[in-house]
């Protein structure tokens, strides 16, 4: 596989100081993490923790940038063959592939949700014992607006998923328009990758530009959604079951998207700064891949959370 | 970062070889020196769980509440369970990966140096979160190492916020390692060493990988549902919300399940090695090993309900899940037959390695056979929660995965140090573990049998006599351990010189180089010619 | 030396192996067959798998011990060169597959059979709490007098922490066992009020978890009356050891007059509940329950163990106003250990747990509270 010239030069830096201190990093965040929750949920003063968590946060945080600035001093300086970058290839696609394995398992969560455990509180199906001893008030249904027991779950106070399929209902409704804006950002970074590939570095900036303002608007609709479910539709992380799983995906999917956003500004940074070449822009690809993954799972969050 | 390294494969003189002081272990990035750091990292885990596992023995010893309250007790046993399975196990499994496979695919180090160094140092760092939290108010984790909601959220104490996220950063810690095994694996391989070539160690660590890349997230996203429900409200795993508390259970079986595979799968690779070394043979069937193991890695994803038969699935789902889980005996069988076939008309001499490949083979038969038991579903209903299941997973674990590990750490000792063992010693390691853990393990069947459950600091009477047994076995084999100390810390210092070879029928690339084997190797692609079929 | 302490052990445990199962009960070898269709079937699937796996072992270690004898090198053994047979790989998948196949039949017959609970004639509603057993039988008229109860360890704690011996039944005996008849199709709806328990008698071959939430069904036709004995069989916390469960099984007759025994009882607290109850009483029934119910928690000297469980001397909802300590007793403190025992114990029970707290280790508030009005904040607080 790997051809003989390739081989002799695969670039091994003798030594490296980040991980080291990314870890203490890393530690102090999650120790200050876990205080500050402790502490909140104690009602205790959350001043110490929430240093702690920063602290360890901007340490991380520096280490990691310093981290891929070396990476990309040291690709520039053409220490990485094209043996190396390959490494970098396969590293990115099993990283994302853990990323898939995440979600899956909050939509195997929704599914069993759906399909078993709610049915089965409601008496219906092999196991509705449950709901007819249990509880007799109980039906099943989703959106779940009408919990077990609504006197430790708060009802909300309708769901949000799709009402109508009708073209009027879609125009007005923003989780369509959602998908409309993070489906364009996909198509508008691949104009990014073929202006790149084309070295027209101008368009490659234009493109790069309208994406990254798209994730933001997304992200935007995405919080006056928040704002929306909370306030008028009553649906909270603790109003049970639908909630629950609603703010666990769109969730995490909004995590991810802010970090992509994140990353692709980064990118377009660098390719202000021209880091990239037609043929050496892998750094740009890992980001690409990246936002495609999130519009993918964007697109299997529309379908099973808002649309069926 | 050192720019000399550039040419450094052009000219021996000057290569650096490794830092002086405690920086060479903080900041390295060769596979060598990681790999010795996750041995050592693990070494001290297993003592560590071991001893935890010897306070639960102690009060086991007699009926009665001796020494610990129960309470403590449960720690014991999550942390037992926990430290054994994330620190023990899995880490030195790593620690062998990162020393032999650049070796044996004729690699100059792993693809993702930076990155290796970060997988490790993760580690003591999540261990220490985790382990603090015996110390702290309310006392650490008391819900077994499978804790189950929601003893784990609404009843757990306040220690549980800190344990999640010790798993988080461990999970982070095993995914980058697994990525670097993969892409050394997949982008490093010396010219001629196609896959087919591979040693089976190697296949068995591709595809550890793989399963690790697809269940540990899982697990993250599992522990991230339970920090919701403790701390934000969410009902996942509570009917009074519409959740359900056996959703829990299927998530992290979906995880639980492929990882018990991963703490085995390399030890197939290991005693795959070892065999064929000391039968002067070649391994018998190889191609059936690669299928046998993918075979084995696929079916772990659709059998996890089988330690959820009590839950009340539904009779389909209980069914499929029976079966499928009877399946994993016939590629398993496949593996057991090839070794015996291995040795079959051999000629065979029974150094230390040898030997605890044997016993490997034998006592993971048994502990196969128990899991085949356990598998039947009606008969499960009798075994589950006993200590016929406490039996089942320490004979394919402890007589398992860690005599696998210490047949690895004899056979390639010579390769690390440069010096041959002490092989009284090592046998006499040997022979007292190997009594050892059979008292210790197999009076838990007729315990689990008779109806003992498990996780319990006292029992009733009549369960007395084996548990009297099992804890002298406990203390002999746990004791016995300081023995490979004592042969690895000789070793280290000083014998008889090894030769490159080693072993006289060992095969392989890492017997091509010196023993100690340079701080780097295969800087320049191994001669194709060397790469021979195993 | 070692070797022959290897010897000396095979053949303890070769003795060990043939001792007949039940000869000793402190050597017991094997699962009892249980007194159910179930459990016998259970039990000769049990062996039928067991001894495949016996028969697989002695020919595949058979092979490689004969190897390991014969094929050593010291006996001037020439290492073959053979290295593959897709013929025998062939073989040796297929006939495992077989017998697996072989064994899967019965295995699916028993747990088809198993999963039968139509038809039943008594209804029993089995709910784990940490850490007892609430037992509820389920009547077909809806106005006859509720049967139900809670059955808690009867091991005394002296007995646990070994200064006194041990009894026969220690840790497998209770204050109230599960009673049902023989030779009648008995229903079981398992679930649970906190935290994951399982149900599990050995001789009738259940074990199933009980799920807050959630309903797991079970039956038994038990064919011979008699004393059988299990215990809690998931993690449950502390307690998870100390939650045994004892079931009484009587001929059916027997079983109608202690049912109708049971009624009559009910139907006497409702009426005591309504009279006095002195100091006195209090305090010694009082004593009596603390006993049972709460050392485990909060110490026999009242002390607790802080932080986790505090201490009931000088405790402000012990020694403040009745109405929070009876809060306490009745509702529980929601999310932490303290269970909630307005369900638990009965009105005079409470009465007197109520009092009793108030008045021990050196709580000396003097006050008291009757059973009437402990039912009244039962009935009107929820
Ligand atoms: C290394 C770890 C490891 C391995 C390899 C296995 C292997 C197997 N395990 Fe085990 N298991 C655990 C670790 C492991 N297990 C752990 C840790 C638990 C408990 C978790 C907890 O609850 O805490 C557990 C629990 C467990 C249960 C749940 C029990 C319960 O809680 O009620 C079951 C049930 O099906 C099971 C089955 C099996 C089977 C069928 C195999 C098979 O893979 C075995 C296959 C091997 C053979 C069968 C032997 C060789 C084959 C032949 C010689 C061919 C001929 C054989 C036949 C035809 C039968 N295991
Ligand atoms: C790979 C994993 C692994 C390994 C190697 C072991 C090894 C051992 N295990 Fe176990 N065990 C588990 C994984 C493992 N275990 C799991 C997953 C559980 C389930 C947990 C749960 O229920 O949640 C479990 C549960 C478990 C139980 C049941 C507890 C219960 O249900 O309450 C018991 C009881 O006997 C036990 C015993 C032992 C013993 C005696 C060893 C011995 O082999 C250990 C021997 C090693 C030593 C004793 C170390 C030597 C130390 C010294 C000599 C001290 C020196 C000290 C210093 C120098 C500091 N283990
Ligand atoms: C499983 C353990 C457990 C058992 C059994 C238990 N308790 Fe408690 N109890 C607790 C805990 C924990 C608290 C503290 C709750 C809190 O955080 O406010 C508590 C609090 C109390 C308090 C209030 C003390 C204070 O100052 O907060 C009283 C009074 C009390 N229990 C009485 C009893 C009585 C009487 C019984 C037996 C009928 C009993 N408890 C059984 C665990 C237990
Ligand atoms: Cu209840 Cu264990
Ligand atoms: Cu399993």
């Amino acid at each position: 596989m790997a051809s003989e010239s390739s081989h002799s030069v695969y670039y091994v830096p003798e030594q490296t100081k980040y991980p080291f201190f990314a870890s203490i990093g890393l530690f102090f965040m999650v120790f200050g993490l876990g205080s500050l929750l402790n502490d909140m949920s104690a009602g205790d003063s959350l001043a110490v923790s929430t240093w702690i968590a920063l602290a360890g946060f901007l340490l991380l945080s520096f280490i990691i940038f310093q981290w891929f600035a070396t990476v990309i001093r040291e690709n520039h300086a053409g220490l990485n063959n094209d043996q190396l970058k390959r490494s970098y290839v396969w590293g990115m696609a099993w990283f994302i592939f853990s990323e898939v394995m995440f979600f899956a398992a909050f939509f195997g969560a929704l599914f069993y949700i759906r399909t078993l455990a709610v049915p089965w509180l409601g008496g219906e199906g092999e196991k509705g014992l449950a709901g007819e001893v249990l509880w007799p008030e109980f039906q099943a249904a989703w959106p779940l607006i009408v919990n077990p027991d609504p006197t430790l779950f708060t009802n909300p106070h309708e769901g949000l998923n799709v009402k109508e399929w009708s073209l009027s209902f879609f125009a007005g409704y923003l989780p369509f328009w959602n998908t409309v804006i993070l489906i364009t950002s996909s198509v508008t970074l691949h104009y990014a990758h073929v202006a790149l590939k084309a070295e027209n570095r101008k368009r490659l900036i234009q493109w790069m530009f309208v994406t990254v303002a798209l994730g933001i608007i997304f992200l935007g609709l995405q919080a006056l959604e928040y704002v929306e479910a909370y306030g008028h539709y009553g649906i909270t992380l603790d109003s049970g079951i639908y909630g629950s799983t609603f703010f666990l995906l769109t969730g995490f999917h909004g995590f991810h998207v802010t970090l992509g956003t994140f990353i692709l500004i980064v990118m377009l940074l660098r390719c202000m700064k021209g880091h990239f070449k037609p043929n050496d822009h892998f750094g740009f690809e890992a980001a690409a891949w990246y936002w495609h993954f999130v519009d993918v799972v964007w697109v299997g969050l529309f379908i099973f959370v808002y649309l069926l | 970062m050192s720019s000399a390294a550039i040419d450094h494969a052009h000219d021996h003189d000057h290569h650096h070889g490794p830092a002086k002081g405690i920086t060479r272990w903080l900041f390295t990035t060769n596979h060598k020196d990681i790999g010795t750091l996750y041995l050592w990292f693990s070494f001290a885990m297993f003592l560590l769980g071991g001893t935890f596992a010897l306070v639960i023995r102690a009060e086991l010893f007699q009926p009665g509440l001796q020494f610990v309250d129960p309470n403590f007790f449960n720690q014991m046993t999550t942390m037992h369970g926990l430290v054994m399975v994330f620190g023990a196990v899995m880490p030195a499994f790593v620690g062998l990966a990162n020393w032999m496979i650049p070796l044996m695919i004729g690699a100059p180090d792993m693809a993702l140096p930076r990155m290796n160094n970060w997988s490790f140092w993760i580690l003591p760092f999540a261990f220490l979160l985790m382990v603090s939290t015996l110390f702290m108010e309310g006392g650490g984790p008391n819900f077994g190492w499978t804790f189950y909601a929601p003893l784990s959220t609404t009843y757990a104490p306040d220690s549980v916020t800190y344990f999640i996220f010790a798993v988080h950063i461990m999970g982070a810690s095993s995914i980058m390692g697994a990525i670097n095994v993969i892409a050394t694996i997949l982008n490093m391989r010396a010219p001629g060493m196609t896959l087919m070539k591979m040693p089976l160690f190697v296949w068995t660590w591709l595809i550890t990988a793989y399963l690790l890349i697809a269940v540990m997230p899982v697990l993250a996203g599992v522990v991230t549902m339970m920090l919701f429900d403790i701390h934000f409200g969410t009902s996942f795993f509570n009917a009074a919300g519409g959740g359900d508390p056996v959703l829990f259970q299927h998530l992290f079986w979906f995880f639980g399940h492929p990882e018990v595979y991963i703490m085995i799968l390399p030890a197939f690779g290991i005693v795959s090695a070892i065999i064929p070394t000391f039968a002067r043979k070649r391994l018998f069937g190889y191609d059936s090993m690669v299928y046998a193991t993918a075979s084995i890695a696929f079916l772990s994803f659709i059998v996890w309900a089988h330690h959820m038969f009590t839950v009340g699935m539904p009779l389909a789902g209980q069914l499929f899940f029976m079966y499928a889980t009877m399946l994993i005996a016939v590629p398993t069988g496949v593996k057991v037959f090839n070794w015996v076939a291995t040795m079959f008309r051999g000629a065979m001499t029974f150094e230390t390695p040898m030997l605890f490949a044997i016993a490997f083979v034998v006592l993971f038969t048994i502990g196969g056979f128990t899991g085949v038991m356990l598998a039947i579903t009606p008969a499960d209903f009798q075994y589950h929660d006993t200590y016929f299941v406490v039996a089942h997973f320490h004979y394919v674990l402890v007589p398992g995965a860690v005599f696998s590990l210490m047949a690895a750490a004899y056979y390639w000792l010579p390769k690390w140090t440069g010096y041959m063992y002490d092989e009284t010693l090592g046998k006499l390691h040997f022979w007292m573990s190997f009594v050892g853990v059979n008292l210790l393990f197999f009076p838990q069947h007729f315990l689990g049998l008779a109806g003992m459950p498990r996780r319990i600091p006292d029992y009733a009477l009549q369960f007395a006599n084996f548990n009297w047994i099992s804890s002298v076995g406990a203390f002999l084999f746990g004791f016995s351990q300081l023995i490979l100390l004592l042969v690895v810390i000789k070793c280290i210092r000083g014998g008889k010189k090894a030769t490159a070879q080693v072993w006289e029928g060992a095969q392989g690339l890492e017997w091509t180089v010196p023993s100690p084997a340079p701080y780097h190797t295969f800087e320049t692609p191994p001669d194709p010619s060397l790469i021979k079929a195993q | 030396m070692l070797s022959k302490a290897k010897l000396w052990l095979s053949l303890a445990f070769g003795a060990l192996l043939m001792w007949s199962a039940g000869a000793h009960a402190a050597w017991e070898l094997n699962m009892p067959r249980g007194v159910t269709q179930i459990s016998r079937e259970t039990y000769d699937l049990h062996m039928t798998i067991f001894w495949w796996m016996i028969a697989i072992g002695v020919v595949v270690f058979g092979v490689l011990f004969w190897s390991i004898i014969n094929h050593r090198k010291s006996k001037g053994a020439q290492p073959a060169t053979f290295h593959e047979s897709t013929k025998v790989e062939i073989v040796w998948t297929l006939v495992p597959f077989l017998i697996l196949i072989a064994m899967a039949i019965p295995a699916t017959r028993v747990l088809t059979a198993a999963y039968d609970a139509s038809e039943s004639e008594l209804d029993v509603q089995i709910i784990g709490y940490q850490w007892r057993w609430e037992y509820r039988y389920m009547d077909d008229d809806p106005n006859a007098e509720e049967v139900s109860f809670f059955s808690s360890l009867a091991t005394s704690r002296e007995e646990i922490s070994n200064s006194i011996d041990k009894g026969e039944n220690y840790l497998l005996e209770v204050d109230n066992p599960l009673v049902i008849p023989s030779d009648t199709k008995v229903r079981f709806l398992m679930t649970a009020a906190d935290v994951l328990h399982a149900w599990w008698v050995p001789e009738f071959a259940i074990k199933k978890d009980t799920i807050p939430g959630f309903i797991n069904e079970s039956w038994v036709i038990v064919e011979e009356p008699g004393i059988y004995r299990g215990q809690c069989a998931e993690l449950c916390g502390m307690d998870h050891g100390f939650m045994p469960i004892e079931v009484h099984v009587l001929e059916p007759a027997d079983f109608e007059a202690w049912y109708a025994e049971q009624q009559q009882q009910a139907l006497q607290v409702a009426e005591l509940t309504n009279a006095a109850l002195s100091m006195d009483d209090a305090m010694a029934q009082g004593a009596e329950i603390y006993t049972r119910n709460c050392v485990a928690c909060h110490q026999g000297n009242g002390q607790g163990m802080p932080p986790a469980f505090p201490a009931i001397t000088g405790s402000a909802k012990a020694t403040g106003d009745i109405g929070i300590t009876m809060d306490t007793l009745v509702n529980g403190v929601p999310g932490t250990a303290m269970a909630a025992y307005g369900r638990q114990l009965n009105p005079i029970e409470l009465a007197s747990i109520i009092t009793y707290v108030r008045n021990a280790f050196g709580n000396q508030t003097g006050d008291m509270v009757q059973p009437a009005e402990v039912n009244e904040f039962i009935v009107g607080g929820q």
